[in-house]
């Protein structure tokens, strides 16, 4: 594992490597000395094209806990305003001596690129590009999941030990991703992760908002919520943001009015009422509380939606780590005699 | 004696030290621990992955047998040094391994580190770091089951089960039932 770009490109064994490393990584979140010495010396580099809050400080963090030097560089107030293609900006960052970049990009494909255009030859760590993939995201959200769900269930509500499911996978969970699919590049790399870890995932969106090809996917399709929550009864409902401002003017004819969406697709009391005792309800923030979930349903004792911020530090150190620890890759693995 | 194992490279090893040699080992570290320490109290035993982990709880029980008022229990934990070590970007990446402290914390007690194999000292200098950020002991004190020579740093342990003069180009392995199946120390290959 070079880069870190999309999620469909994981094997089981790396992502089960990625959420024990988020394991131990967390635990040592709770102490009192969060630092740890691991990546001292290295530069990190958060290469922003698109705003983002929650990303960038949880990456930020993420690699200063591990002692990195962390360069922010966004494109507002940067030669990027003055023209500066992605090429120029990447032999830049070489040239500065970067070890690895974390990319934000409004285009899809940018991380890519980046990686194996030879631009530069260091770690891409995908922050979101376009409507693509956001491959932390998904990871803090199938950590989470495994955390509640992944080794013995404990009632919504209860907060399990880390360690819960450490070195297992989410064999025959049931998960809905339910909102702005279209749009969403949070549910395409849910999908592919969650289908390697052996979860069932059933996407649940108005026809508008799922995108064609979408049955290509590994996941069911459904367009009734009420459905698919009374008979389905998945063991996590993962609500999507409506993304008003990839939908253009007056809502961009996707639905008739907020008010309907909401009716038909908004995550409300009554529904998470025919949930099972052990469900729980993800988001990936930021929320538009009243429109795809209410209130109350957001701040029910199933919601984790705090908890899944917490878990994106973790997420985004063990990424760093495994990515940036043994920068110098050789193929033959010393023994561990004698140490 | 030459033997199968499943050390990684060679097939065949000779064995240096059987189940009952680690065993009778690990007992006198357990007494050499009560004796340095004029009784058990404040001991703390914490393991270092892999292999350091079930000697340290070897040696947990084997105190708790000796001084009826410690629990073994509440007296073990591990200390994963991952992180901290200092040839990190010469390897793959490692994975991370668990570090688990007994409730009482390591705060003021006497803190006995448990490794295997003590060899070039840069896994216990990086057990001193890592323990630097976990809390401020008494004292911290080094049990290793072999000591092989070839320090690198100005390491030393205060409890050796057995010092076995190596060269460098020879390998020791140490196989325990808890992980492998089996008890036993191998050494394996050399110039010969």
């Amino acid at each position: 594992m070079k880069h870190l770009l999309n999620t469909a490109d994981l094997s089981l064994d790396e992502a089960i490597l990625l959420l024990d490393t988020t394991a131990q990584m967390a635990a040592t979140q709770s102490r009192e000395i969060k630092k740890l010495p691991t990546l001292r010396g290295r530069t990190v580099v958060n290469l922003f094209f698109e705003d983002s809050t929650r990303t960038r400080i949880s990456f930020e963090t993420a690699a200063k806990r591990l002692s990195a030097d962390v360069i922010n560089f966004s494109a507002k107030g940067s030669s990027v305003s003055k023209g500066e293609s992605l090429k120029d900006t990447a032999l830049t960052l070489d040239a500065m001596g970067a070890d690895a970049v974390i990319i934000r990009h409004q285009a899809s494909g940018a991380p890519h690129i980046l990686a194996h255009s030879g631009w530069l030859d260091v770690p891409v760590i995908n922050a979101g590009d376009g409507t693509h993939q956001h491959p932390t995201q998904a990871l803090l959200d199938a950590f989470t999941l495994r955390r509640h769900l992944g080794g013995e269930l404990v009632s919504a509500g209860e907060l399990p030990s880390l360690n819960n499911g450490l070195g297992g996978d989410l064999r025959g969970r049931k998960v809905a991703i339910v909102g702005d699919v279209l749009h969403s590049r949070v549910a395409r790399s849910n999908v592919y992760l969650l289908h390697t870890l052996g979860a069932v995932v059933t996407l649940v969106a108005p026809p508008t908002l799922v995108p064609v090809g979408a049955e290509t996917w590994p996941c069911e399709i459904s367009y009734n919520l009420d459905e698919v929550l009374r008979d389905w009864q998945p063991d996590a409902v993962m609500m999507l943001r409506i993304q008003r401002e990839r939908m253009g003017s007056a809502g961009g004819g996707f639905f008739p009015s907020p008010l309907e969406y909401t009716r038909k697709y908004g995550l409300d009391e009554k529904r998470l009422g025919l949930l099972q005792d052990h469900a729980i309800v993800l988001h990936p923030g930021p929320m538009n509380r009243g429109l795809e979930i209410s209130a109350r349903a957001a701040d029910s004792h199933r919601s984790v939606i705090v908890e899944q911020v917490s878990n994106g530090v973790a997420v985004r150190m063990a990424a760093l780590y495994l990515l940036l620890a043994g920068e110098t890759h050789s193929n033959d693995t010393p023994a561990k005699a004698g140490f | 004696m030459t033997s199968e194992i499943d050390g990684p490279g060679e097939a065949k090893a000779t064995e240096v030290l059987g189940s009952a040699d680690i065993s009778r080992a690990l007992t006198r570290i357990a007494h050499e621990i009560i004796e340095r320490n004029k009784g058990g109290q404040d001991v703390v035993v914490l393991g270092i992955p892999t292999r350091g982990v079930p000697l340290a709880g070897r040696i947990a029980q084997r105190l708790a047998d000796i001084e009826p008022e410690i629990e073994a229990h509440a007296i073990l934990g591990t200390l994963d040094v991952t992180m901290y070590r200092d040839d990190l970007h010469k390897q793959p990446p490692r994975a991370i391994g668990q570090t688990d402290l007994p409730a009482q914390g390591i705060d003021n007690k006497v803190v006995v580190l448990v490794d295997d194999v003590l060899f070039s000292g840069r896994t216990i200098r990086a057990a001193l770091d890592a323990l630097k950020d976990l809390g401020r002991p008494r004292s911290v004190q080094l049990a290793t089951l072999i000591d092989r020579g070839h320090r690198e740093l100005p390491i030393r342990s205060d409890f050796v089960g057995k010092n076995l003069p190596t060269s460098l180009s020879e390998r020791v392995f140490v196989r325990l039932e808890e992980i492998d199946g089996r008890d036993g120390v191998f050494i394996a290959g050399g110039d010969k």
